[in-house]
């Protein structure tokens, strides 16, 4: 995203085009919304996450301090929750990139059927999570499901991918992985489109091959879009939590070893009686601190790029 | 040089065909499994296609739970946050694209930092917020927390920005009023600006779960993506009624997209979805 507005001022005469009480009026319902639902709520949390023993009912509490923060770090759900999310990570962000960079260069060449590959590779990014979740939930299923029936053609035994331990985050990275596809190869395509295709002409009149075009020219041409897409993807990929939900009927894994930061999060102020608003708090505040980190590193990426 | 060509496309059709059926194969799977009969379903190996199209699972499903009632609430809340948020958008665009006060350069930079403020941390408070108001188990839960967008808002007024300046110039020593240029010019001039924040918005607000799963609890006020979630917890999880019910919450953002692909694809790969 360019920020655009660092803009000269036009030097023209000045004329008076804004009546005082205009912009008032025009941002009022806008300032609203955003007040009540954004900025009010974020410092609210960040608060919340100092009160020490909140009681979200009567609004009590018995002290300001960095307690639940300390709950937080020693709580062994939070470092599972973190351990899963940076390997989730880890795994999903490379692989969704190399596989889209894959078939965003494909897509790329002037191809026949060009509505059918995009309806087929975009189609999932309009579609409700939860309910292609359950889709996925019934092509992993351990005795009749699709997946399973394959890998046995391919003559490997049936794999408990949502009903074992050690399957599961299995299961959760390749759904998360097929998730991630669309909008990734969306991006990267806009990228290649703004390769100059002189490039392209020069390398075939040298007669290089078509892999090593790929490799000597498209790839480092598209590397800045490349970091880009996989720090947005990072930062959504680091919120993994709502595809828990079809997969595992809402528990974080079949037997609570999947948690995410975000499930971690929703389970202190949701999933306990009474709820823990304050490690809540505190563990959102965490999360915010991280995105923000990922945050700065695509400002830096960017404006590394665009100059 | 032909031989090459052909092996080179024959290579491309194959890789991309593998990749269009991995990635179409989902839907393949709910829409067929919802017509299967119970036998069909739990077959192995498993069956591609049922043996005939019968409607019974969906027949089961609108009438066990009230899929129905939970249409017409996506619906309207669809509508409503969207036409809201929409029209709080435009009117910031054109405040913070056009109108001259203090500060305007700053304010907005200051909102996009917002940008990166994560929905997972701010819902706690705004649960609370809606509990306070009284809101809980309703549709408006639903729709005012989503009135005002930054990040459409920002797409918007970098279009705006892009609109020169002279035109306004011009038309307000016509004697032309902030509002009228507003509706009149810079509105129709953005129509392709603003069917794309609309569809990405619906398409947002449409699969909206986890707000809803946090503000809604009841039948009445449920929209879809939750209610299938509900009906799959609640009405024992057998997988040709879960296929079926599915199937229902998906097709309207399928035919959507069939008409739409352009503009959304288009729209993605410029301002990328909501994070």
């Amino acid at each position: 995203m360019k920020l655009g507005f660092f803009k000269k001022k036009d030097k023209e005469p000045k004329v008076e085009f804004t009546k005082k009480w205009e912009p008032f009026v025009f941002l009022l319902p806008f300032v609203i919304g955003v007040t009540i639902f954004t900025i009010y709520p974020l410092f609210n949390v960040i608060f919340m996450a100092f009160k020490e023993n909140f009681v979200l009912l009567t609004g009590k509490y018995t002290g300001l301090g960095l307690k639940n923060f300390e709950l937080v770090l020693k709580d062994r759900y939070f470092i599972q929750g973190m351990q899963n999310t940076f390997r989730y990570v880890l795994i999903v962000i490379p692989i969704s990139t190399c596989i889209s960079i894959v078939i965003a260069t494909l897509l790329n060449n002037k191809i026949r059927f060009m509505p059918f590959f995009q309806t087929a590779y975009f189609l999932p990014m309009v579609t409700s999570a939860t309910a292609v979740g359950l889709a996925w939930k019934y092509m992993f299923h351990y005795q009749y499901g699709i997946v399973n029936y394959l890998l046995g053609l391919a003559g490997i035994d049936p794999i408990a991918w949502l009903t074992d331990v050690s399957s599961n985050f299995t299961a959760l990275c390749v759904y998360g992985v097929w998730n991630m596809l669309p909008f990734t190869i969306i991006l990267l395509l806009s990228g290649l489109q703004n390769i100059d295709k002189l490039y392209y002409t020069a390398a075939k009149v040298d007669g290089a091959s078509t892999l090593r075009i790929f490799f000597r020219i498209t790839v480092p041409l598209l590397l800045p879009t490349i970091f880009l897409t996989m720090v947005v993807n990072s930062i959504s990929a680091f919120k993994v939590f709502h595809e828990l939900f079809p997969l595992w009927s809402g528990q974080p894994g079949i037997a609570y070893n999947l948690f995410t930061v975000v499930y971690y999060i929703f389970y202190q102020f949701r999933g306990l009686t009474p709820p823990k608003y304050g490690v809540a708090a505190a563990a959102a505040v965490i999360l915010f601190i991280v995105i923000f980190i990922f945050t700065r590193v695509q400002m830096w990426i960017q404006k590394r790029f665009d100059n | 040089m032909k031989t090459k060509n052909f092996i080179k496309y024959t290579i491309l059709y194959v890789l991309l065909g593998i990749g269009a059926v991995f990635m179409i194969f989902p839907f393949f799977w709910m829409i067929t499994g919802g017509f299967k009969t119970s036998q069909e379903i739990a077959a192995f190996p498993p069956l591609l296609f049922p043996s005939h199209f019968n409607f019974d699972n969906f027949k089961f499903a609108l009438d066990t739970a009230p899929f129905a009632k939970y249409f017409v609430n996506s619906v309207v809340v669809t509508i409503s946050s969207v036409s809201l948020s929409t029209l709080t958008t435009i009117l910031a665009a054109f405040a913070f694209s056009r109108l001259e006060f203090r500060g305007r350069d700053t304010i907005f930079a200051l909102l996009l930092a917002l940008m990166m403020v994560p929905f997972e941390m701010i819902v706690i408070t705004n649960y609370r917020t809606i509990i306070n108001m009284g809101l809980l188990n309703t549709r408006l839960a639903l729709i005012i927390p989503f009135t005002s967008s930054i990040f459409y808002t920002y797409i918007l007024r970098n279009f705006f920005v892009s609109i020169p300046e002279s035109l306004y110039r011009s038309a307000k020593i016509d004697g032309c009023s902030n509002w009228q240029y507003l509706w009149k010019v810079m509105v129709p001039i953005a129509r392709p600006s603003l069917v794309t924040i609309i569809l990405l918005n619906s398409i947002a607000a449409w699969n909206s779960f986890f707000w809803p799963m946090l503000v809604t609890n009841t039948t009445a006020a449920r929209t879809l993506p939750f209610g299938l979630y509900a009906f799959m917890t609640e009405g024992g999880a057998r997988n040709e009624y879960m296929m079926a019910a599915a199937t229902i919450v998906v097709l309207p953002m399928m035919i959507l997209f069939f008409f739409a692909r352009k503009y959304i694809v288009t729209g993605v790969s410029k301002g990328g979805l909501k994070g």
